[in-house]
């Protein structure tokens, strides 16, 4: 056997299993939508909030297996709940922002863990906090369908404006552009692409699909446009080498989809040709010299 | 004929600090008015009330006879920021800074018609950054990266422009090339409102000027306000003169 075919049928022996195909449906689909969005978290500091909207769905999640709903309908709720109990604590106390997002979805993720221990045997926990992207149900798959063309519509239709409110949201307001109805357009948006990567990477690890994307196209690039193709590349890429790769490994898939794009965010820290360290002081002497010159 | 800036009777508090206590204002469009203060002196204040992003407790602010939520919407209202208020590694180039200023004037995705284009142009030609439109915008030295906000409110073209310290970290060149764009703006009839440190630029730009310390100390001609005698009186400073409390 040649190398040729050999990685050949590396790709074409998985693609012939259907729960293979459906896994790679949804890690791309997932992979994109986080990316798109995580080029605004990336730009307006929201890590830690996508972190928080994420373990804070865990009680919606088990509350909708319990009820039989699908499960984007309780995740949607408790997300976006967070986010405004988050908001609400916020703007009515003296407490700062980042100890009452440490508050709210810790104490989500609790009643998330506590609920579960009630519930019986059908729900996985394991699932749910870690992904189960080779054991998709098809009601599942179509929630993730639906749910990611609806944030890239969102974004396709409002992409300036989130742009002018990430830039500058107080020219938006001089402007007669209502800043925090973009913000809360954004933080919808995170809640609902959290609930579209649940399913590919579990709980704890959705984070990284909205963070590591966009962190890495930031390292790679000056255009914003550019940056929103080049996040969810990589975003792509990711997820086909570690549906891949977990296939042939037989280990977790959401935890190599997550170490893919951890590679391409270490590779371009290292290596980006205008930001990367490894030429850093190559490139702050250019921009001196054109400053300099400007 | 509307002022273009009417402050009437303001008063500010953060908590049990007064920022701006019973502040009127009346600014003629058409004019150059420069706000002088010291920090703390409630110059900040008194630009996010008229922008209305602090309501104000008591009082009322006007723009050219509207309400600033209608003046706002109407893209009235220009805002030049303080350059530490930007964040100059954002992915974004001049020309697309520029761009930002004509949203009000677009439809709801905010896709440039060629008359945007064609003011963004406009806008950088008079700045001159026509040739440097492509950089990144923290690829700007000082000035330029100035001329790049004020290119962003000629573009808006609005009426009334509140510039928050536009000399500050400005070589003389680019001084200079900014207050005669300021000079050119007021000629065709915007009214500015120009807070500043740099007091040796008042007397040559502004037509007016106001002294403010949480209140207004004085406001009237820019050599009357700025008379020894006055900045002595409103600070209360009896020894030198040299008017130490100025320096940024």
């Amino acid at each position: 056997m040649d190398a040729l075919t050999a990685v050949t049928e590396w790709f074409t022996v998985p693609l012939g299993f259907d729960f293979v195909r459906r896994a790679l449906l949804i890690s791309v689909v997932a992979g994109v939508a986080c990316a798109v969005l995580s080029c605004w978290m990336t730009l307006v500091g929201w890590s830690l909030m996508g972190d928080a909207v994420s373990h804070a769905v865990l009680p919606g999640v088990v509350l909708s297996y319990m009820f039989g709903l699908p499960f984007a309908v309780g995740a949607l709720v408790f997300g976006a709940g967070s986010v405004a109990l988050i908001g609400a604590v916020n703007r009515t106390s003296r407490v700062k922002e980042d100890a009452v997002i440490g508050v709210v979805f810790t104490a989500m993720f609790a009643l998330g863990l506590v609920l579960i221990s009630r519930v019986p045997s059908q729900t996985d926990l394991g699932h749910i906090l870690f992904g189960n992207v080779l054991g998709v149900s098809d009601a599942a798959i179509w929630q993730v369908l639906v749910l990611a063309g609806v944030v890239l519509t969102a974004v396709w239709y409002k992409h300036r404006d989130l742009t002018l409110y990430a830039f500058d949201p107080v020219h938006a307001h001089a402007m007669g552009i209502n800043p925090r109805l973009l913000e809360t357009l954004l933080l919808g948006l995170l809640s609902v692409t959290v609930v579209v990567a649940l399913q590919a990477v579990g709980i704890i690890l959705v984070v990284a699909m909205v963070i590591i994307p966009g962190a890495t196209a930031y390292l790679l690039t000056d255009r914003f446009e550019r940056m929103l193709v080049i996040s969810a590349a990589v975003a792509a890429a990711a997820a086909v080498a570690g549906v891949f790769a977990s296939f042939h490994m037989n280990v977790s898939t959401g935890g190599l989809i997550v170490l893919a794009q951890a590679a391409a965010f270490a590779l371009a820290y290292l290596a980006s040709p205008r930001h990367g360290v490894l030429w850093r002081g190559r490139t702050a002497r250019r921009i001196r010299a054109r400053a300099a010159t400007g | 004929m509307s002022a273009a800036i009417e402050v009437t009777d303001a008063t500010v508090r953060y908590g049990d600090v007064l920022a701006l206590d019973a502040v009127s204002l009346s600014l003629a469009p058409g004019r150059i008015c420069g706000l002088l203060g010291t920090n703390g002196s409630g110059k900040s204040t008194l630009f996010k009330t008229v922008l209305g992003l602090v309501p104000a407790d008591h009082g009322s602010v006007r723009i050219l006879g509207h309400t600033g939520a209608t003046a706002r919407r109407r893209g009235l209202v220009g805002y030049v920021p303080q350059s530490e208020q930007v964040d100059w590694a954002f992915p974004v180039r001049v020309r697309d800074v520029v761009m930002m200023g004509r949203y009000g004037h677009m439809g709801r995705r905010r896709r440039a018609r060629p008359a945007d284009r064609e003011a963004v142009d406009h806008a950088l030609a008079r700045t001159r950054l026509s040739d440097l439109a492509d950089r990144q915008i923290g690829a700007l030295s000082g000035g330029q990266r100035k001329r790049a906000f004020v290119a962003r409110a000629i573009a808006q073209n609005a009426d009334v422009l509140l510039l928050d310290e536009p000399f500050a970290g400005v070589d003389k060149r680019s001084e200079s090339h900014i207050s005669e764009l300021l000079l050119q703006l007021r000629q065709e009839g915007h009214t500015l409102l120009v807070s500043t440190h740099d007091l040796a630029q008042v007397p040559a730009l502004c037509d007016e000027a106001v002294l403010l310390q949480r209140r207004v100390i004085a406001h009237g001609d820019p050599a009357e306000v700025l008379r020894p005698e006055t900045l002595m009186e409103a600070f209360g400073i009896h020894t030198d003169g040299r008017g130490a409390a100025w320096t940024p």
